[in-house]
Formats: structure tokens, sequence, C-alpha cells
């Protein structure tokens, strides 16, 4: 398991690695610097070239950037008045959390149950339907889902704020929209499960033995389903952090997918690295605690890991 | 048969003249067989019991074929502006009377605007606000989003398949390294490299499609290469290799063809997923530039009208979900169909 859990974590380094470079090399092959203004005399550019070591080879700017990096210096927004990236990230990160940590939660509690009881009410009505809603789920974009929900909630009834970020009643729309592609992969995934789950012999053994239904769902059932669902929750979190980057639009919340949005608009390029390599240390981490969890939770993981 | 056994043992010995040679076409078979089926007719068969996946293959071939020819369906260009038509509801003939679907060239204030501007002809999806017409537009956007999903799938498939038969069938050192990389590989993120690509590449179909396969060719080759390792242990291969056969025939005649199901139904999982990653790119602003238009641009464009002309986001956004839903239904009919555990 320890030696499992250290490959990772290699792996995990060598990719980010590769992202940062790559990123570093985008800044490099796009067309102009910081300081392009005309009338800047020669030797204050290089003054300032020196300033910030741009003067140097590239692999030594790359070399400085990553000691940077390692430090916690994403370096500073040249369109938003020199701030420095971490720090926007700081104050950005907050509206995101709440609002991804509020979909996946609700996505997931609601996704269970969808699934649970289309799977213990297999082939009937509620089944079907719950199918279907799960396939509209996935298919249907975010985005269209989030704009009919400002259109037809916020607009036209006038239930709920459609904009912005005052409060909780703020966070409902932007948290549905999130959460409804959770819901369905989530449902989809459980009821599968489930279904496999009901089918196996150690619950045909708890009927024989004469244990109530209720007993035999929750303690054979569901407990032996939920642990492959623990799986798709990194990616599940990943899709959620990716979708935020629109729905935050849509919504105006000032979190951090708003912000790198609007980033690509103004070119703002060190903070559209910033936030790229924020990003995929947050995605690479969570596919690799959830990995790691699952081992710990799935005995049979673990004996295979440990030979 | 206990008496044909006792008729045998006392059977009496006949002289050898009184038989002849039968030949091959006398020789009839006990056996019963049932038709025999093409892969291809097999699950066509396991697809045709899944009204879901038949009805999303239908809407598919409707969205295709009007993704060809609804373009050419009326007079107007995709591309073609005209001011003194702008934001027109739309109008369908006969389905104009029809009040509650809206179709009737009345806007959102209940003026109809057809009236109001003095236009006779019935946009069937009304018009954008350069006064496009919608129709044209939206088909031409699904014919490139289509493109670009479908060349996407394509180089997914032939990179993937390549790379997972190769390192699958080899094995090996050659496996390990090839895994070794993927290992890296996967743990990126595919939005992050589709942002920072196409900000390089600056945003073109060629550039977004490349954006999506760089990563997207992953999971195919995966998936290719647990298939084919099962395979490879299986005895009909040995057979094959026992007679000679060579790697490529192995690989072409043998594995390929049987990780098939698979493939298929990752290529047709793939198409939603680039349908809808184009569009999100879109959304944040990295999409087609006009007038090119895609459905991810054109869902964008609308949306900002939505409050006051929505006709334009309900029917690019019915047309970009329709899409999504048929092809996710038939992936998960194709999966069981392909899925011998299922087959009966």
């Amino acid at each position: 398991m320890i030696r499992y859990i250290f490959t990772r974590i290699g792996y995990m380094i060598i990719t980010l690695f590769i992202i940062i470079l790559l990123s570093f090399l985008l800044m490099k092959a796009l067309p102009g610097s910081p300081f392009n203004d005309e009338r800047l005399p020669e030797t204050q550019k290089e003054l300032l070239y020196k300033k910030y070591g741009l003067d140097k080879p590239v692999p030594i700017q790359f070399g400085i950037y990553l000691t940077n990096l390692v430090q916690g210096d994403l370096g500073i927004s040249f369109v938003l008045d020199n701030r420095p990236v971490t720090k926007i990230i700081q104050e950005r990160i907050g509206a995101s959390a709440i609002l991804g940590f509020q979909a996946v939660t609700v996505g997931t509690l609601i996704g269970l149950l969808l699934g649970i009881v289309a799977a213990l009410r297999h082939n009937t009505v509620i089944d079907y339907g719950a199918t279907v809603l799960a396939v509209l789920g996935i298919s249907i974009p975010s985005f269209v889902f989030a704009g009919f929900l400002q259109y037809w909630v916020g607009v036209k009834l006038g239930w709920l704020p459609i904009a912005f970020w005052n409060g909780f009643e703020y966070s409902i729309l932007p948290t549905i929209a999130l959460a409804v592609g959770v819901v369905a992969t989530i449902a989809r995934f459980t009821r599968i499960e489930m279904l496999e789950v009901l089918n196996q012999e150690y619950i045909l053994t708890a009927r024989s033995k004469g244990l109530s239904n209720s007993v035999i769902i929750t303690k054979h059932g569901i407990r032996n389903a939920l642990i492959p669902i623990i799986t798709i929750i990194g990616p599940l979190t990943v899709n959620t952090i990716t979708g935020s980057l629109v729905i935050e639009k849509i919504f105006s919340i000032p979190g951090l997918g708003e912000q790198f949005v609007n980033s690509i608009i103004t070119n703002d390029y060190q903070l559209i690295m910033g936030t790229t390599i924020f990003y995929a240390v947050l995605f690479v981490s969570v596919i690799l605690v959830i990995d790691i969890l699952y081992g710990f939770i799935d005995p049979r993981i673990r004996v295979i890991g440990g030979e | 048969m206990t008496t044909e056994v006792t008729d045998n043992a006392t059977v009496k010995k006949y002289p050898p003249d009184l038989f002849e040679p039968a030949s091959q076409s006398e020789f009839v078979d006990n056996f019963t067989y049932r038709p025999e089926q093409s892969f291809w007719q097999d699950a066509w068969l396991g697809l045709r019991k899944n009204k879901a996946a038949i009805v999303g293959l239908c809407i598919i071939i409707l969205v295709i074929l009007l993704a060809i020819f609804g373009p050419f369906m009326n007079s107007h260009g995709y591309d073609e502006q005209n001011l003194a038509r702008t934001n027109l509801p739309p109008k369908i003939p006969v389905l104009e009377n029809i009040s509650f679907l809206g179709l009737n060239g009345v806007d959102s204030r209940g003026v109809d605007q057809y009236e109001a501007k003095g236009i006779s002809e019935d946009f069937w999806f009304g018009t954008d606000e350069l006064g496009r017409d919608l129709w044209t537009r939206i088909w031409q956007g699904t014919r490139i989003s289509l493109y670009i999903a479908f060349l996407a799938a394509t180089i997914d498939l032939i990179i993937g398949v390549a790379y997972g038969a190769i390192s699958a069938f080899y094995g090996g050192r050659t496996d390990n390294i090839m895994q070794r990389i993927i290992e890296v590989l996967v743990g990126i993120p595919g939005l992050i490299i589709n942002i920072l690509l196409i900000l390089i590449l600056k945003p073109g179909i060629i550039s977004i499609t490349i954006a999506m396969v760089i990563v997207g060719w992953i999971s195919m080759a995966r998936i290719v290469r647990a298939q084919i390792l099962k395979l490879k242990t299986y005895e009909f291969v040995l057979a094959s290799r026992t007679l000679g056969a060579s790697n490529q025939r192995l690989i072409w005649k043998h594995l390929i063809p049987n990780t098939l199901g698979p493939i298929i139904v990752a290529t047709t999982f793939t198409i939603p997923g680039a349908i809808f990653t184009e569009a999100l790119l879109s959304f944040i602003g990295l999409g087609l530039q006009p007038p090119t238009a895609s459905l991810g641009t054109i869902v964008n464009d609308s949306y900002k009208l939505l409050r006051i002309y929505p006709h334009g986001m309900i029917f690019s956004s019915i047309v970009i979900s329709l899409i999504m839903i048929s092809f996710n239904l038939l992936g998960d009919g194709l999966r069981d169909a392909f899925d011998p555990k299922i087959r009966k």
C-alpha cells in the first residue's frame, strides 16, 4: 500500500511538471512581452527585463519560475494592477469552494437516493423515471440548463436571485445547475451497483437467515453498493469544478472560475497560467486522494495492493 | 437409445458388396444450426430490442440529414446579415395556428414582428441580432459541431487503437514504457490542456479538434489494451499462432475484430463528449471565430439575448441536447448489444 502511494505521488509530480512546463512554454511562445510599450526607452526596458529576470536564457527562467512556484509565488497579474496571482486565487476560491461543496454534497445525496430507490423498484415506473432523468441529466449541457433555470425561475417567476453572491439564496440556482450532472451520474452508477449487489448470494443468505428486508437493504445492500461509488467521486469533483467555470460566469459569481474565464478574455497570461497550475494541482490531488481512500475502504483492494 | 445398443449387439455380418461409398452430398448432419450471423447482424439484433437506442439512432440520422441539407432548405446564407430583420421570432406555416407553441411570429411583448417590420417571408427558427436566419445558422452550426466531433472521435480511434494494440500485443518492456507514458498523461486534466492549446493555436476547427485529441485518445488506448490483453490468452490466438500466422495477421484479423464492440461503444460516447467540450470552450470565449458558427457559439450568442428573445437559445439548446441525448442512448444500447453476458 505504501509503495503504491509513493508510486502514485511520483507520477503525480511528473504529470504536474509536464503541465507547468507546457504552460511555461506557452507563455514564451506567445508574441510580445509585458513591457511592449513603445514609449519605454530601450535602457529602461533592459532594466525591467533584468528586474524580472527576462534577460536570462529560457531554461534558467523556467528554473526561477519553478523555485518561485514551490514557494507559492505564481507571479503577478499585469492586467489587474500587478496584484499577485496567489492573492487573487485566495480571494476568489471561497465562493467557488462553497458552490462546489454544496453541489457535490446535494447532488451525491439526491443521486444516491434516486439510484437506490430505482434499484429497489427495478423495472417499475419509478425505475424508468429515474433512468430517464439520469440520461437527461447527463446529456443536457450544464450551461443550457443553467441558462433556462435563470430565465424561468429567476426572471419569469422571480423566486430567486439570478446573479451575484450575497448570501445563501444567491447560491441556490447555481448549486442546482451544477448538481444536476452529479445527481445523474451518481444515480446511474448507484442503480447499477445496487442491482448487482442485490443479486449476490450473500443477500440470499441473509434473506434465508430470516433478516428483515430493511436490514438486508441497509446493512448488506447499500453498504456494499456504496464502495465502488467512491471511485467516481474523484472524476465527478473534477467535472464539477470544470462546470463551475461556466456556471460562475452565467450567474456572475465572484469565484475562481469566473476569474479564469475573464483572464482568458483579457489575455492575462500570468493569471491564466497561475490558475491553470492551481487547477491542475487540485485535480490531480483529488484523484490521488480518492484512489488511496478507495484502497483503504475496500478490503479486497487492500489485500491485492499489499501483496 | 438402449434398444439401439442391443440391436447393434445382435447385428449380422453383411457382405461388403452390399455397401457403396456415400458421397459428400448425401451427408446430412444432425446438428441444428441457427443461421450464421455476422458480427454486425448480431449487434443489430441486440440493438433492435432496445427501443431507446433505436429512437436515439433515428434522431441522430435525422439531425445528420438536417445538418447536411438544412442550410439549403431556404435561400439564406448562414452569415448573411440584414439589419432590417433583426431578432425576428420564429414563424412556421401551419404550426403558427397553434398558439401555445409560440411559432406565430409574435415576440415576448405580444407584437407580431413580421407585421411590424413588414416581412412576408417566414423564418422558421427566427433570426438573430444581426438578422441572420437561425434555421440556416443552427444547421450549419450542427454541421460544424458534428464535423469536429466525428473528426476528433476518428483520430482518437486511430491513435488509441494503434497505441493500445501495440502496447498489449508486444507486452514486456514496450508495454511497460507505453503504460508509464499513459499514466503520466492521464493525470493531465483535459479541459486545462484544451484551453492552453487553443490559446497557442488560436480557435479554429482544426485547433479545437487537436486540443481534444491530445488527451482524448488515452481512454481508447486503455480500453483496447485491456481487451487485447484478455484476448491474447485465448486459445484461438494460440491456434492461429501455431498455424504460423504473422503478428500483423494476429493483430488485424483476430485481436482487433474481437475488440470492435468496446471500440464502437467508446467512440459513440466520445462524440457527445466532444460536442459538449466544444460548446463549453465557446462559452468561455475560446470557440470558433465569427462568422463561422458551431452549436456552442450559437448557444453562447443567443444566451445573451435569452431574456428578450428566447427563441434562439431555445432552438439551439434543443438541437444540442437532442444530439447529446441520442448519442448517449445509442451508446448505452450498443454497450448492452455488444455485451455477451447480456445477449440471449
